[in-house]
This record gives structure tokens, sequence and C-alpha cells, in this order.
């Protein structure tokens, strides 16, 4: 390990270049224009109902994958079946598949012409599904290490001392895996509301209505809008970090009490 | 001083970041050897956008075997024309730029990357036309013929956003004018667009080739496109059919030598060879109108009676302002009330 000063100062400059001086430019070129041009950037309707859209549709997928992301992790954990390696290994290939890939997949699945019945294309939940597929491994990734760890002696305590499983499972598991729950949700959250490449395809991008503030912003930059695009992403990024922040404070809440 | 440069370099990571998170994706290609086989001496920077990457792998090496082009070599990148264009003004290096309108020259003019001149020529900077055309199913089911029938009740539309995608301001041009050329005043074709737009075009997807996907997915029952797209398609051997109204709009696509470049004379010379007979007739082949008409003759592309151009409407200039400036123009607020109005 390098000596701590020094860590410090290359993991500073590390962040400085990969994080901090993209994402300052950005509220940068948002105020270029002043405060009124960021204002009424932000507060047309097409823009707030994009935000609006795109915020609820990442709180439902983040829901959805502190349920079936900890299901998961539970099965690839605790059961024992044929294949399971395989399907271990398969939990992190929406990361590797392109998202435009991704978006052309779930059109031809999905779509009109459906081979397996399910058409949801160019509707909200279609915006919902391709945030699910693209955001699958972050629950499963932080709560499968912290089940492997979990002490089964506690289960078997509360077992033994007549707890039913439900009882075990809700009294003793949960509030084990909690943090590692919130925290997958929230890389899920922060992960769904930038997603593009498979939305594009597959919402219908009807504004008001089908379109993501991601495909919002594309638009603005299509027209050469840039400092209208910076100020819907500024606003974006600090909703994101208020949600970010939230979830991290419910579960310091939950581990100190 | 100082805090001028970091404010340069804020800029530029803008650009870049702005650049990189639309999702423009670019395919770049290095054909850094002649056709014969020898040593290139200079090395020219082509940026196109997408549709035409087929037409210039057959053109280069032609251009490599005539007098001019001997000891050319080439970098190829190819992407969406809004994307290359800004890609092109941020500076990325560029030798030749092919775009799909000229609105995305005349930025590269404004920042005196292309000579105020480069419409003065014979085609006036053209390189391929085309003219708009309405995709339908194989045998055309729903008996779609011209403007109209697109806004019959119960027909679906596939078109682009116009704001996303550049080129479907050709679409939404070719439909408005074509709504004048019968004789409407400008505010009933601005109500016929308000009625496609929301209420007949249930996707609007980000370019031209995402919504020939969606329609070869099933959805809808007309794509308003190009021609030279649906020639393509059948090449391709898609099982759609194309219609091309009696009023529509000519489609024209520009290329553009940079001024700036390190080898500004083989760029022109290349510009140039695009003209040639040779050039134009692997265009034709890919779908395009040849601008050369003794060239354009040797094909047969039929000839809608009621064709216009864009300068008929008014120009580019003066269309990205009225008609899609983000802010106040007539389409952007036509789009503003799309998902109110529509409801499937």
């Amino acid at each position: 390990m390098p000596e701590g000063s020094l860590a410090l100062g290359v993991s500073t400059l590390w962040l400085s270049v990969i994080v901090l001086i993209p994402l300052s430019a950005v509220v940068a070129q948002a105020f270029g224009g002043g405060w009124a041009e960021f204002w009424d950037a932000v507060t047309a309707p097409a823009a707030i109902a994009a935000l609006v859209l795109t915020l609820i549709a990442a709180l439902v997928v983040s829901a959805i994958n502190a349920v079936m992301g900890t299901l998961v992790a539970w099965v690839l954990v605790r059961d024992d079946f044929p294949g399971k390696r395989v399907v271990n290994a398969m939990i992190d290939l929406p990361f590797a598949l392109p998202t435009i890939v991704a978006g052309i997949v779930l059109l031809s699945l999905y779509g009109p012409n459906s081979p397996v019945g399910i058409s949801v294309t160019f509707t909200r939940a279609a915006i919902v599904l391709a945030m699910a597929f693209v955001t699958l491994p972050f629950v499963v990734r932080s709560v499968q290490p912290v089940l492997i760890e979990l002490d089964r002696e506690m289960e078997e305590a509360a077992a033994s001392l007549g707890a039913s499983p439900g009882v075990t499972f809700r009294r003793i598991v949960a509030p084990n895996l909690l943090p590692a729950i919130l925290s997958g949700a929230a890389l899920s959250f922060a992960r769904a509301v930038g997603e593009f490449g498979s939305i594009v395809l597959i919402s219908g991008n009807i504004p008001l209505k089908t379109q993501v503030s991601s495909v919002y912003v594309f638009g603005l930059i299509q027209s050469d809008a840039n400092t209208n695009a910076a100020a819907v992403a500024t606003v974006m990024l600090a909703i994101s970090l208020v949600i970010l922040f939230g979830i991290r404070l419910v579960g310091r809440l939950q581990h100190g009490r | 001083m100082g805090i001028r440069v970091f404010a340069s370099a804020l800029v530029a990571v803008a650009a870049a970041t702005a650049i990189a998170a639309c999702g423009g994706s670019s395919d770049t290609s290095d054909n850094s050897t002649a056709a014969s086989g020898a040593p290139t001496t200079t090395k020219l920077a082509l940026v196109a956008y997408s549709t035409p990457q087929d037409a210039y792998g057959a053109i280069i090496p032609a251009f490599q075997k005539s007098a001019a082009g001997k000891g050319v070599g080439f970098t190829q990148s190819y992407g969406p024309s809004g994307d290359q264009s800004r890609a092109v003004d941020a500076g990325q290096p560029a030798d030749v730029v092919a775009f799909s309108l000229a609105p995305d020259i005349t930025r590269l003019v404004d920042d005196k990357l292309v000579s105020p001149a480069w419409a003065n020529g014979r085609y006036k900077g053209m390189v391929t036309d085309s003219v708009a055309a309405i995709v339908v199913r194989k045998g055309n089911p729903k008996h779609i013929k011209t403007w109209d029938d697109l806004i019959k009740p119960g027909i679906q539309v596939l078109t682009p956003n116009p704001f996303t995608s550049g080129g479907a301001r050709w679409n939404i041009m070719a439909a408005y004018g074509a709504q004048l050329k019968q004789g409407k005043t400008p505010a009933q074709a601005l109500a016929y667009l308000k009625t496609l737009l929301t209420k007949h075009v249930p996707v609007q997807d980000s370019s031209a080739r995402n919504a020939l996907n969606t329609f070869l997915a099933g959805k809808g029952d007309a794509l308003i496109s190009y021609e030279n797209e649906a020639i393509e398609a059948q090449q391709k051997g898609k099982d759609v059919d194309y219609v091309i109204p009696d009023d529509t709009i000519l489609i024209e696509n520009p290329v553009a030598a940079i001024s700036t470049g390190k080898h500004v004379k083989q760029a022109q010379a290349f510009v140039d060879f695009l003209t040639t007979p040779t050039a134009q007739k692997a265009f034709a082949a890919k779908g395009y109108r040849p601008v050369v008409p003794a060239v354009l003759k040797q094909f047969h592309f039929p000839k809608p009676s009621g064709l216009f151009t864009i300068a008929s409407l008014g120009g580019w200039p003066k269309i990205m302002d009225t008609f899609f400036d983000p802010d106040h123009g007539s389409v952007a607020k036509i789009e503003q009330s799309a998902g109110v109005s529509t409801d499937k």
C-alpha cells in the first residue's frame, strides 16, 4: 500500500480527472446563459415530464431490483441446483452487452411481432423493462457476499428458539442484508436514471408521454441547444444526488438502530 | 490567464462529454495503403454520415487509381450526421466532410473550418440527391399512396423525432411542402403536421435507421423515409415496398473540404472526384440519385410531378429557425403537445 498522503493525493487527482472536472463542466455549461435561461430550460413542459417519468421509472426499478435481486442472490447462495455456476456467471452479462444491442433484443422479443406473445414496447412498461435489464447485477452482486458471510448460527439459534422461517428471515436475515440491498438499489437507481442506449430504441420517445430525460437531452444536443441540455442534465444529477444521499441515510439509521 | 486556460479546458471537456453522453457511436476504419499496395504519402480523414458508407467503400479505391488520388490514403469515420458535424466542430481531425443536410456544413462554415464558398460549385456543394418516400408493408395492404392517406383513421405512421434526428427534418418539410403544393395555406399545412405527429405517429425513433428497425419489427403501417434508404432496405432483402408521392421534396446531401487541414489540395481533389461519372454511378448503385444530369439519365429514377426543393420553402437557415428552434419553432410547439393529445 502506498503511504497515506500519497494514496490520498493520487485518489484525489484520479477522482478529479475522471469525475469532478467533467461534472463541474456540465454544471458550468448549464449556467452559461444565466439563471433565467437555466430555469426556462428545466421548466419546459417536456423537460419536466421527462424528468418525472425518468425518476419514477428509476425508483420502480430500484424497488423491483431490491426484491428480485435479493431473491436471486438468496437462491445462488443457499440453494444447490444443476447449472448454478453458469447462472452465477450470467448475472453480469447485462453489463457486458452494449445497451443498444439490449434494446434491439428487447424490441424483437417484446415488440409487435413478439415470438413469446408479450408486447410492451413503446409504452412506459418498456422503459422499466429496459432499466431492469441493465441494472440486474447491482443488488445481486452487493447482497451475495454478505449472504455468504452471514453467520448461519444466528438463524439456527432463532429456529431452535421456535421462530418460524418467515420470522427468522424478517428479524435476523433481512436486517443484516439491508445495507447491502440499499446500496445495490442506490446503484441501480443511478444507473437507471442515465440509461440511454436501450431505452431510445423501445420507449417510443413521444414527448410528455414516453420520452425519458436522457433521450430529451439527446434531442437538445441534436438541436444545438447544449446549454439547455446541460441544464436538464444538472437537474438529473442534483435529484439523483439527493436520492442517493437519502438511501444512504436510511441505511445508516437502520444500521444504528 | 490560468483561469482562462482552465475555463477553456472545461469547455473542451464539456463538449467531449456532451458528445460522449449522447451515445453518438461512430465507426472508424483505417485504409492506410493505396489500392496498388504502394505506401501512401498523404492521408485524408473522411468524416461522414452513416448511409453512404458502402458507396464510399467503392469510390475511395476508384479515386486512388486516378491521377489525383495516387498515394492518398484514407481514414474513414461514419456516424449520425449531426454528431459527426459537432465532433469536427469540437476538433476531430477531418479533411473531407459528408453530411445528410446542409446545416451540418453551415455549422463548420460559421467556425471557419469550411470556406463560405463551399456551395458555389456547379452542383452547389451537393454530391447526391434523393426524395422523401413512404415505406409500406409488402403489397401495400393499406393502399397508402399520398400524404393525405397517412392521416386516414387508424393509420399508424413512423417518422424519427426531428429534434434527435437531423435527417427527419427532411420528412417533416416534405409533408409540409406537399400540403402547400396542393394549394393549402401555411396554417393548414401546419395543422396537417399537427394531426400527423400527434394522432398518427405512435413512436418517434431517434434516427432514420432506428425507425426502419422499429418498422421492420412490425410497428406501424407506413414509415416516412428517403428513397435511397428504401432501395437499400430492398437490396438487403427486407420485406418492404415504397411509394413516392407526387408532391415530395428533393433531398440534397452536401460534401465539403475542410479548409484548415494539412492536405487541402488533395481533399478538394477528392471532393471534385465525387461528381465524376465513376463516383456518381457508385452512389446510384446504392440508391442515391446522381446530381450530374448525364449520369442521372442512365438510371430510371421516377420523376415526381410535384417535386420541390428546400430552397422553395425558404432555405435551411430560415426553416431551422421558424420550424425547428427548440424554444419557439412551430414543430417544437407541435411536439410539446404530442403527449397530451395522443392516447393509443
